[in-house]
């Protein structure tokens, strides 16, 4: 039955972490966004590590007992949930919400890890001091095509030496520095097998050989480290590799595909975190012209419509839309349907449309948008990034593409 | 819970409609809007569907289904994606039938509904907009004012689809000036009714298959009874809720034919030796195209669901209906652009989607969900 109504758990952990958004991440955005490499939020990312804490082992224990009764194809609301939660916390701060400890690399090691990694990597989510898991694909060359990466895996006995340059790792820093995390690397085995030959492997914080050499300044989400990480002859266990290390024959490329299926799972996350700063953005908007005594007005002809009120319902549905599609995104996920389309969808229309709504909310609200006295302006800057990573909004309508018109990827270049 | 899951009996009815639309209404949609008529076989056709008589409850004749606004629009939809001018036809009646199941009087029920669940399709249109370029609910210039114990109408309405036929139309018009849109109620006018005015066919850019008429009241009297609901009257605010709601849903129809057309045309045509569609300016238009039919769906879905639910949906659906008119454009115009030359000459279907694209942003009530 067609529903759109949030299950009682659902509203009620939105609640609840609005109000921890309002109270202790609008507070001190700016602070964290003037302060860029400055000291972490501690106090924040404390508080939402014990929390972290808790969801992580209730989460772990209860895949491993899904797997033992082979019942991990039961439906559930996870991912709608998660989706909903990540949306008020980037309503409070989209910086601060990166920051926070966890992140990519256990994602991926949760989708496609062995027990005996699971047992290795991702127990540390469940106690002591806040830790963060990295994920590094991108290099200077390679950007959007991810089969272009050059940095090198190659087998010494028992072990793996990896070697060459990552850049654009979010909370790099955090999970090889500050703390006692892991990266998850891409490289390749074998370059003349192409996707087939490319591989994850885990790299654990102090790791020899693994060296943070940059932070990036940016233009919004300065809050979050962003960084680039060496590898010189950094050589890790053997049994660190995600997957199979067999590399299969040129034309398979099925290992690759494991690899970005984790995408079909990330991508409709990184949509709600782009709903949570359109709305806040709208909202905001919405409650400066409530202060000014303008009303938006539905239903009424285009003629006597102000262009104000033109603009704020087009963001309004924009908005709403790109939910409606992540919602169905998530929902899909937890149906255990394959969502690749419309993960792909929700993130294109949903990258976009922050964009959009957040730009036009500065021009709506004139030299009150543009300072940064308020947030708004750096909403904008933050929004933006929902358009970039996790595949730009042009890989993601590629990815549209191919898959209505059923194209290969030699088909649609 | 959050879930995006058609029911059994909404899957059977919306495959049922899908196929209707591709067997029937695709097959005659374009002789229909070259010679702007509408065979009398087709509307028999579409009206043993039941679609209609199916929510009208029993005691009336009907087979007392429930209504459903969410089932309404995955209908509407598929109608739509069959031809735009055929569905608003088809499902003419139940802009008064559908107002009358919610708010008529047992007395209205009893007078009208039984009519419409015959084995014959009886015509039955809403008149609500006024031609003119500022129309919208609170600017509303048809009036009704009560004189003893009758209404006497008097203004003007345009694209009133059927009128020439219609056994009822449901008149919408001010009672009190000063209530704005709240004073604005619906009135069951009876075919032939001395002062109602029937004007020459209107010719209209698209949805030329369809008959629509100016219809003009001068000192037009109808019993006091007639108001929609009685002295209680009814909620013209939500009649409108639902009209929007039929509208967005019948543009995604609209949509989502344009898109597929344009898609497979995409694979078929060759140009420097390629299939078009294998070039990112084209397969980016129609990843665009995908993406903007469904989000136009969702939302009408989230305002129909509302609905169901007894919601407040002012809001919701309203804003479905604005942005499927904004997107049902723009997908039917690269549709156009997507079969380039082509696309322009009346041999494509594409040229007509655009045409009655067109017509969304314009076009209230003219069907309802
Ligand atoms: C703040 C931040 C955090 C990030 N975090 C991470 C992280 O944690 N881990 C990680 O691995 N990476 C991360 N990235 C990298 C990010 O995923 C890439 O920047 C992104 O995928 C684009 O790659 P690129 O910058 O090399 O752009 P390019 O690939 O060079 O693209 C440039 C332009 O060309 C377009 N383009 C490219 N290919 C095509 C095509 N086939 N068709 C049409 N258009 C095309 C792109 O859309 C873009 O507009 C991060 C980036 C930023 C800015």
């Amino acid at each position: 039955m067609i529903d759109f109504e949030l299950s009682e758990g659902i509203q009620n952990t939105r609640n609840m972490v609005h109000m921890l958004a309002e109270n202790m991440m609008r507070p001190s955005a700016r602070q964290y966004d003037e302060g860029e490499h400055g000291d972490k939020p501690w106090d924040f990312i404390n508080m939402m590590w014990e929390d972290a804490k808790r969801r992580n082992r209730a989460r772990f224990e209860a895949q491993k007992g899904a797997k033992k009764e082979a019942k991990s194809d039961k439906p559930s609301e996870n991912a709608v949930m998660f989706a909903n939660v990540i949306e008020e916390l980037s309503w409070g701060d989209c910086g601060l919400y990166l920051n926070m400890g966890g992140g990519l690399g256990v994602a991926a090691v949760e989708a496609v890890g062995t027990p005996e990694q699971k047992e290795r990597f991702l127990k540390r989510f469940t106690e002591g001091e806040p830790k963060w898991g990295a994920m590094a694909i991108t290099e200077a060359n390679a950007g959007s095509d991810t089969a272009a990466i050059t940095t090198t895996a190659v087998r010494d006995g028992d072990e793996w030496v990896l070697n060459g340059e990552k850049i654009f790792v979010t909370s790099g820093k955090a999970a090889v520095v500050d703390s006692e995390g892991f990266v998850v690397v891409w490289a390749t085995l074998d370059r003349s097998a192409g996707r087939a030959g490319i591989k994850s492997f885990i790299v654990e914080h102090g790791t020899p050989g693994m060296t943070v050499t940059k932070l990036e300044k940016k233009l919004g989400i300065r809050a979050s480290d962003t960084c680039t990480i060496v590898f010189e002859d950094c050589r890790i266990p053997f049994n660190n590799i995600l997957g199979s290390p067999e590399v299969q024959k040129k034309d398979s490329t099925s290992g690759f595909k494991g690899a970005m299926a984790t995408f079909d799972a990330t991508r409709p996350m990184v949509a709600a975190s782009a709903l949570g700063i359109g709305r806040a953005a709208i909202d905001f908007v919405k409650e400066e012209f409530q202060n000014r005594g303008i009303q938006i007005r539905y239903g009424i002809s285009p003629y006597r419509m102000t262009a104000v009120e033109r603009e704020v319902q087009q963001m309004e549905a924009n908005l709403q839309a790109a939910r409606l599609l992540t919602w169905r995104a998530c929902w899909m996920m937890d149906q255990r349907q394959r969502n690749n389309l419309e993960a792909s969808m929700a993130k294109a229309k949903a990258g976009l449309a922050v964009t959009l709504v957040t730009q036009k909310a500065v021009e709506l609200l004139g030299p009150l948008g543009y300072s940064r006295e308020l947030l708004l302006e750096k909403w904008m800057r933050d929004g933006k990034i929902n358009d970039l990573f996790e595949g730009t909004g042009q890989i993601n309508m590629l990815i549209v593409a191919r898959r209505v018109l059923d194209y290969t990827r030699e088909q649609l270049k | 819970m959050v879930s995006f899951d058609l029911s059994d009996d909404q899957r059977m009815i919306s495959e049922t409609v899908k196929k209707f639309a591709l067997n029937e209404m695709r097959a005659i949609y374009r002789d229909c809007d070259e010679k702007g008529t509408i065979p009398p076989e087709f509307v028999s056709k579409a009206w043993e569907l039941f679609l209609i008589p199916n929510n009208i409850p029993e005691a009336y004749g009907g087979v007392g289904e429930p209504r459903s606004v969410v089932t309404s629009t995955i209908i509407a939809e598929e109608l739509a994606y069959g031809d735009f001018s055929l569905a608003v036809c088809a499902l003419a009646p139940a802009t008064v039938v559908y107002p009358l199941i919610e708010f008529g009087t047992e007395e209205q029920k009893q007078k009208y509904l039984p009519m419409f669940c015959e084995e014959q399709f009886k015509a039955a249109a809403a008149a609500l907009m006024e031609p003119r370029i500022d129309f919208d609910l609170p600017s509303m210039k048809t009036t009704a004012a009560l004189k003893g114990s009758e209404y006497v109408i008097n203004g003007e309405k345009c694209l009133v689809p059927l009128a020439a036929d219609a056994q009822v139309i449901l008149v919408y018009a001010q009672t009190d000036a000063s209530a704005g849109a709240k004073g604005v109620q619906a009135f069951l006018v009876d075919k032939g009714t001395a002062g109602m005015e029937l004007g020459e066919r209107e010719k209209n850019m698209g949805i030329k298959a369809l008959d629509t008429r100016k219809v003009t009241f001068k000192d037009c009297r109808v019993p006091k009874a007639n108001r929609l609901g009685g002295d209680a009257g009814c909620d013209t605010a939500k009649l409108i809720n639902y009209t929007y709601i039929g509208l967005a849903a019948m543009a995604t129809g609209v949509s989502k034919a344009a898109f597929e057309y344009a898609r497979d045309y995409a694979k078929e045509r060759e140009a420097f030796g390629e299939p078009i569609a294998s070039r990112q300016a084209i397969a980016f238009m129609l990843a665009e195209m995908a993406i903007e039919v469904d989000a136009t769906r969702l939302l009408a879905w989230e305002a129909a669901w509302r609905l169901d639910k007894g919601l407040d949906c002012d809001r919701e659906a309203y804003l479905a209906k604005q942005y499927a008119a904004e997107k049902v454009l723009m997908i039917t115009d690269r549709a156009v652009q997507i079969l380039g030359g082509h696309g322009y000459i009346r041999e494509h279907p594409v040229e007509l989607w655009l045409r009655n694209g067109r017509g969304f942003a314009t076009f209230e009530g003219l069907v309802t969900a």
